[in-house]
């Protein structure tokens, strides 16, 4: 299992974070990415790895002060 | 340069006035009051995604800005206890806004707001390595803000008062310590700021220009008061060009009449 911003979701073998925010239905271009803390730039996304016990953040844009 | 500007990171902007995005009654509110604030550079956040998340079109309204206006984004990274926390934000806020611009908040204490010192400049230093162009929101200490310049910050942004509070310059002895001290720098007051007779307060201090957001959100009118935000802005920008004089302690005679007017002898 990983966390996935407030959800708990079955963690694949082979799952990328890139197909993750796909099967979560996000638009890749309209957040940002962290793992376990770490940012992880949009190219590097196809390339990254997930496994049991990852915890994966997406960010958006908002207003702000 | 055309007269009167001023040029954070070396981009000319006329307008010395940051506006906030944050906390208007609508979208449209939020577009009127950019618009009537003339403001050149707009603050904007991130947040975590949740998943009935949506910003009911306020971001969309921001981009627009952007375009029919050519602002500038300042994305920030409000929410951030420590320096490592910044600095994945800000490269998050990078690759989301595609500006290396980035308000740095690293915050110390939950209460007040008030800037971690530590934090902010170890943040810095990292941004600045990273490419960043950094506008550290910090307090208005003389020592702090010269660590900051040590670290790369080209712009500085010493608080007025505590963020959302509409206090004022709390101490202006202090900021005008900081501009003498530093004469050279970009001096951006950020937070505190309540009333449009606050900022006038600032720019006759010689600060190059002002942040603030609560003020004209959490107006009545917000339009209105992003209008009177942008005069009163520019009055104390002309009056710190003009030379404010100097107080004294006693009255000094404004009409040059003679003696008593009907003493005589």
């Amino acid at each position: 299992m990983l966390t996935f911003n407030d959800l708990t979701l079955p963690c694949a073998d082979g799952l990328t974070l890139a197909t993750l925010l796909d099967n979560q239905g996000l638009d890749s271009a309209a957040v940002a990415t962290a793992l376990n803390g770490e940012f992880v730039p949009r190219e590097q996304r196809a390339a990254t790895l997930l496994r049991d016990g990852d915890t994966v953040l997406t960010f958006q844009a908002i207003v702000g002060g | 340069m055309r007269a009167d500007s001023w040029a954070p990171y070396g981009v000319e902007l006329h307008s010395r006035f940051l506006l906030g995005t944050a906390g208007y009654p609508s979208p449209q509110m939020l577009a009127d009051s950019i618009t009537a604030s003339g403001a050149q550079v707009i603050t904007v956040g991130l947040k975590r995604t949740m998943s009935a998340a949506g910003d009911n079109g306020f971001i969309e309204i921001i981009r627009g800005a952007m375009r029919e206006r050519g602002a500038r984004l300042l994305p920030n990274t409000a929410g951030c206890r420590t320096a490592r926390e910044a600095v994945t934000l800000a490269h998050m806020a990078r690759e989301l806004y595609g500006t290396h611009w980035i308000k740095l908040e690293v915050v110390g204490d939950e209460h007040t707001l008030q800037p971690d010192p530590w934090g902010t400049v170890e943040a810095a230093a990292q941004l600045v390595q990273d490419g960043f162009a950094v506008f550290p929101y910090c307090t208005d200490d003389l020592v702090t803000c010269q660590r900051l310049l040590d670290a790369g910050c080209q712009v500085l942004m010493p608080w007025g008062a505590p963020i959302g509070s509409g206090q004022g310059l709390l101490n202006p002895a202090a900021l005008r310590t900081l501009r003498a001290r530093l004469p050279g720098v970009a001096l951006v007051v950020d937070a505190g700021i309540g009333a449009p007779s606050h900022a006038a307060q600032a720019m006759e201090l010689g600060f190059d220009a002002v942040l603030l957001n609560s003020a004209v959100s959490q107006a009545v009118d917000p339009v209105r008061m992003a209008r009177a935000f942008s005069l009163a802005i520019d009055a104390g920008r002309s009056a710190h060009r003009a030379g404010v004089m100097a107080p004294q302690d006693m009255a000094v005679a404004s009409t040059p009449v003679t003696g008593h007017p009907f003493l005589i002898g």
